[in-house]
C-alpha cells in the first residue's frame, strides 16, 4: 500500500493577531460594550482569536460611515472604482496563500480546496466586477443605471472570503458602500481583507465590516439608513429577513438553502458521474448550499453505480485540513455537527440504509465521516431537509418524467445535475428543472462571469455575471 | 466472453460501443485533481524505488548499437553504481534486432528483456511479417514483446481485424509476456481509448501499453486514467489482471510519481508492482536516481554524478 | 599607482542610445530588406512586404491558442500591459507624448481589459426560436487583423486593444515608430504571447496594400489612413477575399467612449442549435 507521509502546508505564512476590533470608517477599534467571542479552529478546537462583538452603536457607526462615503464614492467615475477594484483583486492574488491558510484554519475546509478553488475565485470575482465599474451603461440595465446607497451583507461560514467577494465585488463596483457581516464562526478573514482594502488605499467608510452573531446580522438589516440587504445563509433567516424588509423598500436578495437533486441516467459517463457525485456531496464538507444532497439514479444503473460510489468514496482522506492530501476537512462547528448527527440518526431510524466507508477520524475537532444512505424514499426527512454535511441520500427513478418530478419536489430550488451523454436530453430535463442553475455532466462549477441563484425557497436574486450587478442598481 | 465477442464484427462493435462514454472534461479534472496529491519524505523514497523497479528502460533508435544496448544493460542492472541499495529496473526495451545483445548481457539478472515488434511503430505491415517478428524476438532471447495495433484499422472500424491479429501474436509470443500498444495519440478520443483498451484485454493482451513514443502526443495522466479504469472493470468482469504501461513523455520524477499517485486512487494496491505496472521512458530513470539521492544526502543533486544511457 | 578615477568622474557620459527594430512573434528583428529610414534622429527599421508577410505568418500562427485562451486569462494579460505602460510611463513622456495622454493610454488598456469576459455576454445571447430547440448565439474572433494605426499613442492602443481583448491577433502598421516600438517593448514584457501583437515601422503606401490584399489576412481596419485615396484603394484590396474592414468616415476622437463598434466589427456571430427532448 502506498500511504501518502503527512504534506502540511506551512502555518507561518499567516500572522493572526490575539484580538480583532471592527473594521470602521477606515480603521479599527474595539466595540463600544468591549464584547468579545472567540473564534476557534474546528479541526483542533484551539483557539485562534478573541473578535469584537459588534452591539446596535457600533453598527449605527458602521452605516453612518457607510453614508458619509457614499456620495464620493459613487460620483467617482466608473474608471477609477474599477482602478481600486482591480487593485484588490491584484492584492488578494499577491497574499493568496497566506488568506487560504487563515481560510482552512479558521472554517475547516481542506488547503487544497481553499488554495485551489476559493482564493482563485475571490480574486476572479473581484476582477470581473472591476470590469464592469465602467461599463455600466452597457449592461442592459438602462442608460443611466444607479447605484442603490449602503448595502448591508450578511455572509455565512462556508465559503466565507469568496461569500464576501460575490458581496462586496458588485456592490463596490456599481457604486455603493458596504456594511458587511461575516460569521461569528468564521470572521477572520473578512477582517483580513479589511487589511486588503487599506493596502488598496480604498477610501475609508467604503467598506465596513462588523462582527458579531445573529443579532448584530439582525440588527444590521433592520437598520433603517440602509438601502439595500443581501443575505446567503438559511432559508428560516432569510425568511426572518424579509420579514423585517417588507413595507421598509429596501431592496433585498437572498441566497438560502437547496437539496439539489443530482440525476444520474443509465447512458452517463459513468467515471465521471461518479467523480460528480462526490464532488458534489463532499466538496467542502457537504457545507455547500447547492450541494447535490439527493442522488437520483436511473433504476438500471443503480447497483454499479452504488458500487463504484462506494468504491471511490473508500479512497477519500478525511483529516487534517492543512495536509495537502486531505479530501474532506472538518465540520465548521461543533452545533452543526450535531445537526448533521440528528439528522443521519433520523435517516437511519426512519429506515435508510447508512453507509460509510472505514475511516478514521482525529480525536479533537469536529469531524464526520462521508455517508451515504440508501434506500430513501421522498417520504425521509433525509430526502427533505438540508443537511450542510457529508451525508448523500439515494432515490432512484425509472424515466426522464419521474426523475424531473422527483428533483422538482422540494421547497428548494437552488441547482441540479444531470448526467447523460444525450445532449437532447440533457436540455429537455434543464428546461423542465425548478432550479436556478443546472449542471450537466459536471456540478459545483462556480465563475464569476456566471448567475447563481435560486428558485422557491432558495431565495431571489443573482450573484455573478452580468445579472449580478441587477441587485445593487436603481 | 472472449469467444462470443470475438464470434463476428457486429457483436464486438456493439460490445465496444456499449461502453459508457468517457467525458472529457471531467477525465481531465480528475487526472489535474490527483496531480496535486503532495508526496513527501518517507513516501516519496518509496515511491522513487518503486517507480524505479517499474521503469521499461528503452532505446528505440535506427541509431542502437550493441554498444549503446549493452551499456543500457548495465545501467538497468544497477542504475547507480554508487548506491548498492539501489533496485534494478524491471526491463530493458529495444528493436528485434538487438534482443541477442540485451540477451547477452543481462544473463542472470533478473531483469526482463522487451522486444517491440509487429512492425513497431507503424503497424503498417502483412500480419505474416508481423508474426515472424515476434517469434524472431522471443526465439532471440526476449520475455516480453511490445505489440502495435493496427490504429488504420481500428479507425475504419475493423475491430475483429484488429483482434484477429493480437490473438495470433499473442500465439506467437508463446510463454513471452504481450504488451499491447495502442497508440492513443492517434485514437483520438478518450472513448476509443476506452474501446481500444477493452480490445485487446478480450483478444489476451497481458498488459496494454499507451505509446510508442513516435507520435506528437504519447502518455498522459488522463489517458492512463482511462486505462487504469479499464483495467479495474475488466477484472471485475472476467478475473484477470491486466497490466498498464504508460510510455513515452515521463521525463521526470514529479510525473512518475503523480502516475502512482493515480494507480493508488484508481485501481489501488494491487497495481503497484512490476509485475502490473510499467514506465517505459529512458531519462526518467536519471531523474529518479538524482532525487533519490537528494533524500538521502539532504542536498539537491547534479547531472554529472550519475551515469549516461 | 594613476589617479584616473576623477579624470572618468568629471568626463560627460555618453548615452547609450536604442536600436528601433519591427516587433514580429514576440522578437525584435531589423528589416529582412536591410532598410532603414530616419525619424526624429534615429535610425528606424523600414518594413518590408516580406516582414509584413512574416507578420501575418506569425498572427496567424498565434491566433488559435490566444483565442483558445479563457477570457479570464486574457483580462489578466491586458491588464498586465497597463501595469506594464503605467510603470514606463517616463519612457514615452520622454518621447513627446503628454502625460494626460499616457494616463488615457493605460486607462483605456484596463478599460478593454475588463472586456475580455463580458463583451460575449452584451453581445451574444439565448435566441428564443419557436421549436423545441436550444439556441444560442456567440461572439468570436475573426482571425487576424492587419491594422493601418494611427500615430499617436492612445490612437495605436485603441486599435490594438480591442482587436485582441476579442481574441484576434494583429499585424499593425504604425507611423510613430518610436512610440511604437516603446510600445512593442511594453508587450514583450507584459505575458502577451508572441504574435499575438506584430508591429512594423515603415510606410503605410508601400506595405499596407500587401496586407490589404493578402489571402490569410481576415480584417483590415483603416483607421490610421488619412489619405482617402490610399484608403479607397485598400479597401478595393481588401474586397477581394471580403475582409471585414473598419473604415472610420471621420477621425476618431479616441479620448471619447470607445464604444463595442471596435470590437464587434472584429468579431463573427455563432450560433448553435441543439434540439430538446427525453
Amino acid at each position: 500500500m502506498f500511504e501518502y507521509a503527512p504534506a502540511p502546508e506551512s502555518r507561518s505564512v499567516v500572522d493572526i493577531a490575539s484580538s480583532y476590533g471592527l473594521f470602521i470608517d477606515g480603521s479599527f477599534d474595539g466595540g463600544k460594550d468591549g464584547d468579545v467571542f472567540k473564534t476557534i479552529n474546528p479541526a483542533t478546537e484551539e483557539v485562534l482569536a478573541e473578535v469584537a462583538t459588534a452591539g446596535p452603536e457600533d453598527v449605527d457607526r458602521a452605516v453612518a460611515a457607510a453614508r458619509r462615503a457614499f456620495g464620493s464614492w459613487s460620483a467617482l467615475p466608473g474608471a477609477e472604482r474599477a482602478k481600486y477594484l482591480f487593485r484588490i483583486a491584484r492584492i488578494i492574488q499577491e497574499r493568496s496563500r497566506e488568506l487560504a491558510v487563515l481560510e482552512s484554519l479558521d472554517n475547516g475546509k481542506p488547503i487544497r480546496d481553499s488554495r485551489d478553488v476559493d482564493l482563485p475565485l475571490v480574486a476572479a470575482h473581484f476582477f470581473y466586477y472591476a470590469g464592469w465599474a465602467d461599463k455600466l451603461a452597457y449592461a442592459g440595465f438602462g442608460p443611466d443605471p444607479r447605484p442603490l446607497g449602503v448595502a448591508a451583507q450578511v455572509i455565512p461560514w462556508n465559503f466565507p472570503l469568496l461569500m464576501l467577494a460575490w458581496k462586496v465585488a458588485p456592490a463596490l463596483a456599481t457604486g455603493n458602500t458596504v456594511v458587511l457581516k461575516p460569521a461569528e464562526t468564521t470572521p477572520l478573514s473578512a477582517l483580513f481583507f479589511a487589511d486588503v482594502c487599506r493596502q488598496a488605499e480604498l477610501p475609508p467608510g467604503v467598506v465596513n465590516i462588523v462582527t458579531g452573531a445573529g443579532d448584530t446580522g439582525a440588527y444590521l438589516v433592520a437598520h433603517p439608513d440602509v438601502d439595500k440587504v443581501a443575505f446567503t445563509g438559511s432559508t428560516e433567516v432569510g425568511r426572518e429577513i424579509a420579514r423585517t424588509v417588507s413595507g421598509t423598500g429596501k431592496r433585498l436578495t437572498l441566497e438560502l438553502g437547496g437539496k439539489a437533486a443530482n440525476i444520474v441516467f443509465d447512458d452517463a459517463p459513468i467515471d465521471q458521474a461518479v467523480e460528480g457525485i462526490v464532488n458534489g456531496i463532499f466538496f467542502n464538507q457537504g457545507h455547500v448550499c447547492c450541494a447535490g444532497s439527493r442522488l437520483l439514479v436511473q433504476e438500471s444503473l443503480f447497483e454499479p453505480l452504488i458500487d463504484s460510489l462506494k468504491r471511490r468514496m473508500a479512497t477519500l482522506r478525511v483529516g487534517d485540513p492543512l495536509d495537502k492530501n486531505t479530501d474532506i476537512g472538518a465540520i465548521n462547528s461543533a452545533a452543526q455537527l450535531a445537526r448533521i448527527r440528528e439528522l443521519s440518526e433520523i435517516g437511519a431510524s426512519e429506515g435508510a440504509e447508512r453507509w460509510s466507508p472505514e475511516c478514521p477520524l482525529p480525536d479533537r475537532g469536529f469531524w464526520f465521516a462521508p455517508t451515504i444512505f440508501t434506500g430513501v424514499t421522498q417520504a425521509h426527512r433525509i430526502a427533505r431537509e438540508e443537511i450542510f454535511g457529508p451525508v448523500l441520500s439515494v432515490l432512484t427513478f425509472r424515466t426522464p418524467d419521474e426523475a424531473v418530478a422527483k428533483a422538482n419536489n422540494t421547497p428548494y430550488g437552488l441547482s441540479a445535475g444531470v448526467w447523460t451523454e444525450k445532449g437532447s436530453r440533457i436540455l429537455a430535463v434543464a428546461d423542465r428543472l425548478r432550479a436556478g442553475v443546472v449542471w450537466a455532466n459536471t456540478f459545483n462549477k462556480f465563475d464569476p462571469a456566471s448567475p447563481f441563484g435560486g428558485y422557491k425557497e432558495s431565495g431571489y436574486g443573482r450573484e455573478g455575471g452580468r445579472h449580478g450587478l441587477e441587485a445593487y442598481l436603481a | 466472453m472472449t469467444v462470443t465477442v470475438s464470434a463476428g464484427l457486429s457483436d464486438l462493435r456493439s460490445f465496444l460501443h456499449g461502453l459508457p462514454g468517457v467525458d472529457k472534461v471531467g477525465v481531465e479534472a480528475r487526472a489535474a485533481a490527483l496531480a496535486t496529491r503532495s508526496i513527501k519524505t518517507s513516501a516519496k523514497a518509496h515511491a522513487i524505488d518503486l517507480a524505479i523497479r517499474m521503469v521499461d528502460l528503452t532505446t528505440l533508435e535506427g541509431a542502437d548499437t550493441p554498444g549503446k544496448v549493452r551499456a543500457l544493460c548495465a545501467k538497468a542492472r544497477r542504475p547507480d553504481p554508487a548506491d548498492s541499495s539501489c533496485p534494478p529496473v524491471a526491463a530493458i526495451c529495444v528493436y528485434p534486432a538487438m534482443v541477442p545483445v540485451a540477451a547477452a548481457a543481462l544473463a542472470g539478472s533478473g531483469v526482463h528483456l522487451a522486444s517491440v515488434a509487429t512492425a513497431f511503430p507503424s503497424g503498417q505491415a502483412p500480419l505474416e511479417v508481423k508474426l515472424a517478428d515476434t517469434r524472431d524476438a522471443v526465439a532471440a532471447g526476449a520475455d516480453e514483446i511490445d505489440m502495435v495495433i493496427s490504429r488504420g484499422a481500428f479507425l475504419a472500424g475493423e475491430y475483429s481485424r484488429v483482434f484477429d491479429e493480437i490473438v495470433a501474436v499473442k500465439e506467437a509470443c508463446g510463454g513471452a509476456h504481450l504488451k499491447v500498444i495502442l497508440e492513443t495519440g492517434e485514437l483520438g478520443t478518450y472513448d476509443n481509448v476506452r474501446r481500444a483498451s477493452w480490445l485487446a484485454m478480450l483478444a489476451g493482451a497481458d498488459f496494454i501499453k499507451t505509446s510508442t513514443g513516435k507520435v506528437a502526443v504519447n502518455a498522459t495522466l488522463p489517458i492512463t486514467l482511462v486505462m487504469l479504469e479499464a483495467v479495474r472493470d475488466f477484472r471485475e468482469r472476467h478475473g484477470r489482471v491486466i497490466g498498464v504501461k504508460p510510455a513515452g513523455g515521463i521525463k521526470t520524477t514529479k510525473d512518475a510519481v503523480k502516475y502512482l499517485v493515480l494507480i493508488n486512487e484508481t485501481v489501488g494496491d494491487d497495481w503497484l508492482t512490476p509485475d502490473r505496472f510499467r514506465f517505459g521512458a529512458s531519462s526518467l530513470l536519471n531523474d529518479l536516481l538524482m532525487q533519490r539521492t537528494k533524500l538521502t544526502t539532504g542536498h539537491y543533486a547534479g547531472p554529472d554524478y550519475f551515469t549516461l544511457d | 599607482m594613476p589617479k584616473t578615477s576623477k579624470v572618468v568622474e568629471t568626463a560627460t557620459r555618453l548615452t547609450v542610445r536604442k536600436t528601433y527594430k519591427l516587433y514580429i512573434g514576440g522578437k525584435f528583428p531589423r528589416s529582412e530588406s536591410g532598410r532603414t529610414f530616419v525619424a526624429d534622429g534615429d535610425n528606424v527599421a523600414l518594413a518590408s512586404r516580406k516582414d509584413a508577410r512574416d507578420a501575418v505568418l506569425a498572427a496567424r500562427a498565434a491566433q488559435p491558442k490566444w483565442a483558445g485562451a479563457t477570457a479570464y486569462n486574457r483580462g489578466q494579460v491586458l491588464y498586465r500591459v497597463a501595469e506594464m505602460l503605467e510603470a514606463r510611463r517616463a519612457e514615452f513622456t520622454a518621447l513627446g507624448v503628454p502625460a494626460d495622454e499616457v494616463d488615457a493610454a493605460v486607462d483605456r488598456w484596463v478599460w478593454y481589459a475588463g472586456w475580455s469576459d463580458k463583451i460575449a455576454q452584451v453581445a451574444g445571447g439565448a435566441n428564443p426560436v419557436a421549436g423545441p430547440f436550444f439556441n444560442i448565439s456567440a461572439p468570436e474572433p475573426t482571425g487576424v487583423v492587419a491594422v493601418v494605426a494611427p500615430a499617436s499613442l492612445l490612437g495605436l492602443v485603441s486599435v490594438i486593444a480591442p482587436a485582441i481583448v476579442t481574441g484576434n491577433t494583429t499585424v499593425v502598421l504604425t507611423a510613430g515608430p518610436q512610440v511604437a516600438i516603446t510600445l512593442a517593448e511594453v508587450l514583450a514584457t507584459s505575458d502577451v504571447p508572441g504574435g499575438v501583437v506584430n508591429l512594423l515601422t515603415g510606410r503605410y503606401a508601400e506595405t499596407a496594400p500587401w496586407l490589404a490584399s493578402h489571402d490569410d489576412v481576415n480584417a483590415l481596419d483603416l483607421t490610421g489612413v488619412d489619405h482617402p485615396d490610399l484608403a479607397a484603394e485598400l479597401e478595393r484590396a481588401a474586397a477581394g477575399t471580403l475582409k471585414r474592414v473598419i473604415r472610420p468616415r471621420t477621425s476618431p476622437d479616441f479620448t471619447a467612449d470607445p464604444g463595442l463598434r471596435p470590437m464587434t466589427a472584429l468579431l463573427e456571430t455563432k450560433t448553435v442549435w441543439h434540439p430538446k427532448g427525453y
